[in-house]
């Protein structure tokens, strides 16, 4: 087997460390008479020993590997892979945020509890709610309180049998699996051929079972539904609440809002709209805001200020309880929160105009190489189809995702929604420039010749990549989920 | 005010190019699909945009405001321990932080092979066969045990102790309420500290599975051998909820029958930050691996013949099967595993246990000069790692805030969480604790407050 780089363990030299500490200070006892024999380790972890040079090596040649919004464009739809500006990690990293106990008393934790207070504020009126909690770390997360907000909210007024969520077909995977995890079973409702949920499919759907419906505007097709009022009317008049999956937000900062649109539950992905970094995988915040209807069922604690000072406000009895041990990824909102002081009022929402001319600007000029599923203008991001490509030559929209990789350009979101065939979503952020979203352009309309010239160079792509294409199967049939040395022989 | 232009590259010029392109007179034009009722004519009621110097200076202004100068003797499951100056360096490189999930492996190998590593650490940490790439924290990572233990059994019945840490409690009986779960707690014996092992078998019939904690929440080290054969005596399972540092010192959870082990990672390379973001992590063995949430990386070969890593077993997950995943979890805490990994590294074996002794040795140093020299005294007479329960008049929120005008962050008042431990706080200890930070402690608490 080759091997890009040596693993940690791999590497390990017994002897070796990369870490100091001062000599105990305080008179030492033998571990065995403060611990019963039962409960003392009998083996060391097997962990790797090296000192820290080796680590740095290992982990800078490592990160070379990785693409990045630092290293290239990022058009992953849904994903909103924005810039994420460097003071706000100056901001994160200030020891009187990142070194701060949770259990610090009030009267020493006020500017933290400012971060959560002026967030809960400055959420609320972004997104037209009444409160926020913070406390959700994930937009799954936030689906999860969300849904527990809604299912106390039924229960509290004694109607105890809607456990049905409506959910359009070309909602995220999460919406389900949210649905599920709360308890409650889906109902898929279809689109219509505008890409808009399908009204006289969903006044079929709703009923007395009905918990609520969870609705992404603009919707993963990018586009904003032309009916948005009707549809919270439908469900409000059957007794549901509507949920907003906060995913798509950055096409409608200060041009349009949520509330407003009649949802009674927001939550929002401070990783993608408030240009938080998503770490590979996380951390994310996935705050929750509701209407006024709904805020006692939020997450305890929330934060007051009563008397010129920050407090904690625990007394909640209808509340849904804890979601989190602490306040949420509090890291990650200290970089939301300077985020939205950098960008004020007229920032946000110019991001969002731009976000929306950027998608715009790439669907005109790409809507003939390849198929627009809905040809109408989008919002922050569009879809496009392969099919054509995948008719003419066989190439389908996966070999065309991972030739772009040669062009240091990360793939688009591909075959989601999963209601158009062989789907290539695209969300290019307000933070590219025009220079960035051209190269892009001329990148797609090169693989387009290529899929009909030389279709078998997108079959084998990527080929300057630091590893090729994987043998996804083989990881699934045989999983190897850990380092043994039998394995690396 | 001028729209503040550092993030948005676009120039006027440029702007209007690309409307010329699309056809589009303005950038409203963009927006006339949003209903005209539903247009915000007003201008967004927020703060005033700041430029760089004057937002750092507001942020100094509110992190000053934060008593981080005060020696800290609070736990609770989150933990003082010293960060190697190369965890925060590694983990600013852009390339790692400004990454997405590694749906694209192609381009994601640095992500990829360090979670792979994570993985492998925390099966060498907690003896489980497999480890997943992490979780919110260590208490929606015992919800989602609870869960897959449910699942598994096809009993609604969840067995936690009372001495589990009450925050991960709280998260457990939200989660488990609208899945219909019955929530049993199992109380700990008032003089040791360690739960109640007749109590626990009779509360594990018919038990979907037993999540304890270890050391537990009042910082006593349980018998984990006898709570686990307790939990499987009616076919239950066992949820071990450990603090990983200290496994460095206490037997991994494997050896004692757990068939998951939890817990925080935090206390490994991660700043306490506020409580957040945290690093739960989880493990459990080759029989449960797939009910298993949250995202897996697995070894493979590429198409040149190499080593190479790829997310899998993925039909577990939201993405795939929707409502029939497993959970509903998507993002996790992938940077702070990193961070747990590249802790790790540095530290090797033998970092591990300096750190776990140092917080034990000096635990128990400050446990017994507390007993011996001030009005307070040790509540439980079980083991304890490197946190303890002090009992006596004054243990209260008033004593934290003397303390703190004195520059020390007191122990954890335990009145909210068990009402039967009124007038008690709970107190840890790490390496960075010094001797004469905790004898100027004694010395403040031998004069008792009223």
């Amino acid at each position: 087997m080759k091997k890009l780089m040596p693993l940690l363990f791999e590497m390990s030299s017994p002897g070796r460390t990369g870490f100091s500490l001062p000599e105990t200070d305080v008179p030492v006892q033998p571990v065995e008479s403060m611990v019963p024999d039962s409960m003392i380790r009998k083996e060391a972890p097997a962990l790797p020993e090296l000192s820290e040079v080796d680590v740095v090596r290992h982990f800078v040649n490592l990160s070379l590997l990785n693409h990045g919004v630092d290293t290239g464009f990022y058009p992953l739809g849904s994903c909103t892979m924005k810039y994420n500006p460097k003071v706000n990690e100056d901001a994160a990293r200030l020891a009187g945020f990142a070194r701060l106990h949770p259990e610090m008393p009030e009267s020493g934790s006020q500017g933290a509890l400012k971060v959560l207070h002026d967030l809960d504020m400055w959420l609320s009126e972004l997104c037209g709610m009444d409160r926020f909690t913070l406390q959700p770390v994930a937009g799954a997360h936030g689906e999860l309180t969300g849904l527990f907000i809604i299912r106390a909210y039924h229960f509290k007024r004694g109607d105890c049998a809607r456990d049905k969520v409506l959910a359009p077909d070309s909602s995220h995977g999460t919406n389900p699996a949210s649905a599920a995890a709360a308890g409650m079973t889906v109902v898929q409702v279809a689109s219509d051929s505008r890409g808009n949920v399908d009204i006289e499919d969903l006044k079929s759907k709703v009923g007395p079972d009905t918990a609520g419906l969870m609705l992404t505007n603009p919707n993963t097709l990018g586009l904003f539904d032309e009916h948005i009022c009707e549809i919270t009317d439908i469900v409000h008049k059957a007794g549901g609440l509507v949920y907003y999956d906060g995913a798509n937000a950055n096409a409608i900062m200060g041009k349009s809002r949520p509330g407003d649109m009649g949802f009674d539950v927001v939550h929002l992905n401070l990783h993608k709209t408030m240009s938080t970094p998503h770490g590979g995988g996380g951390p994310g915040a996935g705050p929750v805001g509701v209407k006024k209807h709904l805020e006692p069922f939020l997450p305890k604690p929330l934060v007051a200020f009563c008397d010129g000072k920050y407090v904690w406000d625990s007394d909640r009895p209808d509340s849904i309880g804890h979601i989190h041990s602490y306040n949420g990824n509090f890291g990650v909102l200290v970089r939301a929160w300077a985020y939205m002081r950098s960008m004020g009022p007229d920032g946000l929402k110019a991001a969002s105009e731009l976000a929306v001319l950027n998608a715009n600007y790439i669907m005109h000029a790409l809507k003939d190489d390849f198929t627009l599923a809905y040809d109408r203008t989008c919002k922050h991001e569009f879809v496009l189809s392969g099919a054509k490509q995948k008719k003419e030559s066989g190439v389908r929209t996966l070999d065309m995702a991972k030739r772009l990789l040669d062009y240091g350009i990360h793939a688009p979101t591909v075959y989601f929604p999963l209601i158009v065939d062989e789907a290539i979503m695209i969300e290019p952020t307000e933070t590219e420039s025009k220079q960035t979203l051209d190269t892009f352009i001329d990148a797609m309309k090169t693989i387009a010749k290529e899929a009909r010239e030389n279709p078998d160079n997108l079959r084998s792509a990527p080929h300057n990549t630091p590893v090729g294409r994987l043998d996804e199967t083989l990881a699934a049939r045989k999983p190897v989920l850990r380092w043994t040395k039998e394995d690396n022989a | 005010m001028a729209v503040p232009r550092n993030y948005l590259p676009a120039t006027e010029q440029e702007v209007r190019e690309m409307l010329d392109a699309i056809g589009a007179r303005s950038v409203d034009d963009l927006f006339s699909d949003i209903p005209e009722a539903l247009k915000l004519k007003k201008r967004l009621d927020l703060p005033e945009a700041l430029s760089e110097p004057e937002l750092m200076a507001e942020l100094e202004k509110m992190a000053s405001m934060n008593r981080t100068d005060a020696v800290c003797f609070a736990g609770g499951g989150i933990y003082d321990h010293y960060i190697p100056a190369v965890v925060d360096h590694m983990l600013s490189r852009g390339e790692f932080y400004t990454a997405y999930t590694p749906y694209q492996p192609e381009v994601s190998q640095g992500t990829l092979t360090a979670i792979f590593q994570y993985q492998t650490m925390i099966c060498e940490l907690t003896g489980m066969d497999q480890a997943n790439a992490s979780m919110y924290d260590a208490a929606t990572a015992s919800a989602e045990a609870s869960i897959m233990c449910a699942a598994q059994t096809g009993r609604k019945k969840i067995v936690v102790t009372r001495a589990t840490n009450p925050r991960y409690r709280d998260v457990i009986r939200t989660y488990a309420g609208p899945r219909g779960f019955e929530l049993v707690e199992v109380p700990f014996d008032p003089k040791t500290g360690q739960t109640d092992i007749t109590a626990l078998s009779e509360a594990a019939k018919g038990a979907a599975c037993v999540i304890a904690q270890n050391p537990n929440y009042l910082g006593v080290i349980e018998d984990m051998h006898a709570m686990a054969d307790a939990a499987h005596s009616d076919g239950g399972f066992f949820v071990a909820a450990v603090n990983p540092v200290s496994l460095a010192v206490l037997e991994a959870p494997r050896n004692y029958g757990a068939d998951i082990a939890v817990g925080e990672g935090q206390s490994m390379g991660n700043g306490m930050s506020f409580g957040g973001p945290l690093l739960g992590f989880m493990a459990t063995t080759s029989q449960l691996i797939r009910r298993m949430p949250g995202r897996l990386v697995g070894q493979t070969l590429d198409n040149r013949g190499q080593r190479a890593f790829v997310l899998t077993l993925q039909t577990r997950e939201q993405h795939i099967r929707r409502e029939n995943a497993t959970s509903n979890i998507c993002s996790n805490q992938a940077l702070c595993a990193l961070a747990a990994t590249i802790y790790l590294s540095v530290l090797g074996p033998k970092g591990l246990r300096k750190v776990a002794e140092a917080s034990m040795q000096k635990a128990h140093y400050l446990a017994k000069a507390l007993s011996e020299r001030t009005p307070f005294r040790l509540k439980f007479a079980g083991p304890f790692f490197n946190e303890f329960v002090i009992e006596g008049k004054g243990c209260s929120r008033k004593l934290r805030e003397r303390l703190l005008e004195h520059g020390i962050l007191g122990g954890i008042p335990l009145s909210g969480a068990y009402p039967e431990l009124k007038g008690n706080s709970l107190w840890a200890v790490t390496e960075l604790r010094t001797k004469e930070q905790m004898d100027r402690l004694v010395s403040l608490m031998e004069v008792e407050v009223e």
